[in-house]
């Protein structure tokens, strides 16, 4: 960790505008309604290392993986990639030097390929695209490449997607995003949608690659097990807000954050210890109409007045931050 | 163990089909397995393994072209399998509930959550609608619907996603069945949501002396729950036993594999387990052991004979590593077994 962080997100935030339209609004007399997606989220991940996002659907961690691809405009903040700031490319061909070193993988490997191309026309289109190589012949010879790195025989580039099983298809997914020679990796939810021991095959990979071919991955999952075996770093997201990020062994043997806590107390015990979980209660709350002060507070078995009424800042904890009234209070 | 009565549900030699152009699909081959009353058995399997339609066929709910090509359904010492519909039906939510997996496909989005809880409990009791309203409200209670009076006049839409599951659970245990399958309950809710289902599941279940049959994919959740479980490998049990045997000595090698390839928080490991390759197409399955091409141990007789399920300690297995007449042979033929007791 020597070097400068290869991404930097500062006081990330994306609202969405959900407001009914126009007329709707004006013969009611509404206002416009926003829907804040992600609210000043901060990190940094290290070259070559992994960071993990984790929180229930609806967070907004899928949000913040597309801000820092830019497949959406940030409402406030900041993303840098390798010191540069995004937000100063403003047209398509200064964008598209960082487009090739940053790739994505999806969750559904039945959506994200085109069921209409053969698998090496889907592997070479970035290779296409960024006019990489121009010759057919070395093409083709990448794509094998491709392909066998990821486990493939390179006689599958003549198939077809929906001749694939789910894993297959998500080994073709990760070769595309290859083929560019990236060296950032947006990977959201990519095993959800995978039976545990495909998963588990998936996992190996991409940790085998990030090893020969020194990636960085942001890893965004539900799972918190998952998150554990892979990440670096893990950052925990509610409603939209990073309430906690530590580096993973520090954010699992010692969760700071009370919703970190509940998260992790509600992961079925496979150890059989006959351990008690303690029930959380209630449900995340609708993000278009949060709470006011700490977004967990009615949740939150710690909360007291001041949870109510003032939003928590984040406060770094050695090589982490958290936001908690109560943590700072050091009442936990 | 001394009890003399039957199980609750017995499962004898099952056997589910697809006829198709191309031939007949086996999707549930030879499946037998039993719950005893107020038992939780937990099936696991990766998709496409048949554990649900094991579910779906015993509840009599398999979609054309599927159908039951062999074997029994015994429920309390009643042979169900090959009833009419008529009266499946009326087995179905007086003695046998159900909580699938979506539970906005359980739900009428046009009805009030009311009025088919009332309608269910009308259906098969004899309630009147004013008491059957009453018993509603307080099932909504119990399942823990906050202000159940107010909600009971709503309409699924209006409930988030845990909430409409336990508006399922409280439709499902309305008139007190002797057995609940449910399907995946848990699989749609996000963890935190998943913990209170689990829970509320089991604490009703018990209270009402209901049996379990709990499909599921996730062995977090089996091991929170069940009693015992049962492994499904393409269509066919694998393994069969009391929870802790078979996720702590897990002796299949499937159920070993699926175990390993599980990543657990505070496990140190740079590599999962992986079990290489992935579950064969129902128009593929292998002869003789259908795990054989992905076992690290299979010999060659597992590439011919299809292993039956066998009793080892308590669980029971379908696999040759078992088979005692092959004991002697085995110990020269096989590499450094990944198995914890070879028995």
């Amino acid at each position: 960790m020597s070097s400068a962080p290869l991404l930097q997100v500062e006081n990330l935030s994306k609202h969405f505008d959900v407001s009914p339209p126009y007329l709707t609004r004006l013969l009611n007399g509404a206002g416009q309604t926003w829907l804040k997606a992600v609210e000043e989220v901060s990190f940094e991940i290290p070259r070559g290392q992994t960071f993990g996002l984790v929180g229930e659907s609806g967070c907004g961690k899928s949000t913040v993986a597309r801000l820092v691809v830019r497949l959406y405009e940030p409402t406030g903040g900041a993303v840098r990639f390798d010191g540069i700031d995004l937000a100063t490319l403003n047209s398509r061909s200064s964008m598209e030097p960082i487009r090739r070193r940053v790739q994505m993988i999806f969750q559904d490997p039945y959506a994200s390929l085109n069921p209409r191309w053969r698998v090496s026309d889907i592997i070479a289109e970035p290779i296409r695209t960024h006019r990489l190589l121009e010759d057919e012949r070395q093409i083709r010879h990448r794509i094998a490449e491709l392909l066998t790195q990821v486990s493939l025989s390179p006689a599958d580039g003549l198939k077809f997607p929906h001749e694939f099983s789910g894993g297959q298809r998500q080994r073709i997914s990760i070769a595309r995003a290859l083929a560019s020679n990236p060296e950032f990796l947006v990977c959201d939810e990519p095993t959800s949608a995978l039976d545990v021991s495909v998963q588990a095959q998936i996992l190996n990979l991409m940790k085998k690659l990030q090893r020969e071919l020194g990636l960085t991955y942001l890893f965004i999952s539900h799972d918190l097990a998952v998150v554990y075996h892979i990440s670096d770093y893990v950052g925990v997201m509610y409603l939209g807000r990073m309430v906690e990020w530590a580096e993973t062994r520090t954010l699992f043997s010692q969760p700071r954050h009370p919703y970190t806590r509940m998260l992790l107390d509600a992961i079925p015990d496979l150890h059989l210890s006959g351990r008690a979980r303690t029930p959380v209660a209630g449900e995340v709350p609708s993000p278009i109409n949060p709470p006011s002060g700490c977004p967990f507070h009615p949740r939150c078995p710690y909360a007291q007045e001041r949870c109510r009424r003032e939003l928590p800042q984040a406060r770094s904890t050695g090589l982490g931050q958290v936001a908690c009234h109560a943590v700072e209070e050091q009442r936990i | 163990m001394a009890e003399t009565n039957r199980p609750l549900l017995e499962v004898r030699n099952l056997r589910v089909d697809f006829p198709t152009r191309r031939g007949t699909l086996v999707a549930v081959d030879d499946v037998s397995f039993e719950i005893r009353e107020g038992e939780v058995l937990g099936v696991v399997g990766e998709s496409g393994a048949g554990k649900s339609l094991t579910g779906s066929a015993i509840i009599g709910l398999l979609e054309p072209p599927g159908r039951i090509a062999g074997g029994e359904v015994h429920l309390a010492g009643r042979r169900i399998d090959h009833l009419p519909p008529e009266q499946l039906r009326r087995i179905r939510g007086k003695e046998i509930g159900m909580v699938f997996q979506d539970p906005l496909t359980s739900l009428n989005p046009l009805y009030k959550v009311g009025r088919q809880l009332v309608e269910t409990l009308m259906t098969h009791t004899d309630l009147d609608e004013p008491a059957a309203r009453e018993k509603a409200i307080s099932l909504l209670a119990e399942v823990g619907i906050p202000s159940p009076e107010v909600r009971i006049d709503q309409y699924p839409h209006q409930f988030s996603g845990g909430m409409r599951q336990r508006v399922v659970i409280a439709l499902a245990l309305c008139v007190n069945p002797k057995l609940i399958i449910a399907d995946e309950p848990t699989t749609a809710l996000d963890v935190s949501i998943q913990a209170q289902i689990i829970g509320l599941l089991k604490r009703l279940c018990q209270e009402h002396g209901a049996a379990v049959m709990l499909i599921t994919h996730d062995m977090g959740v089996i091991a929170e729950t069940a009693d015992r479980v049962a492994v499904m490998y393409a269509g066919r049990l694998a393994e069969i036993g009391e929870v802790r045997e078979v996720i702590q000595k897990a002796r299949h090698p499937y159920t070993h594999g699926l175990m390993g390839s599980i990543p657990m928080i505070g496990q140190e490991a740079e590599e999962l387990k992986q079990i290489e390759g992935s579950m064969p197409r129902l128009t593929e399955i292998p002869n003789g052991c259908a795990f054989h091409p992905r076992c690290p141990q299979s010999q060659d007789r597992c590439r011919q004979d299809r292993p039956e399920l066998r009793s080892q300690g308590t669980s029971q297995v379908a696999c040759w590593l078992f088979d005692q007449a092959d004991a002697g042979a085995r110990s020269s033929t096989q590499p450094a077994t990944p198995l914890e007791e070879t028995g």
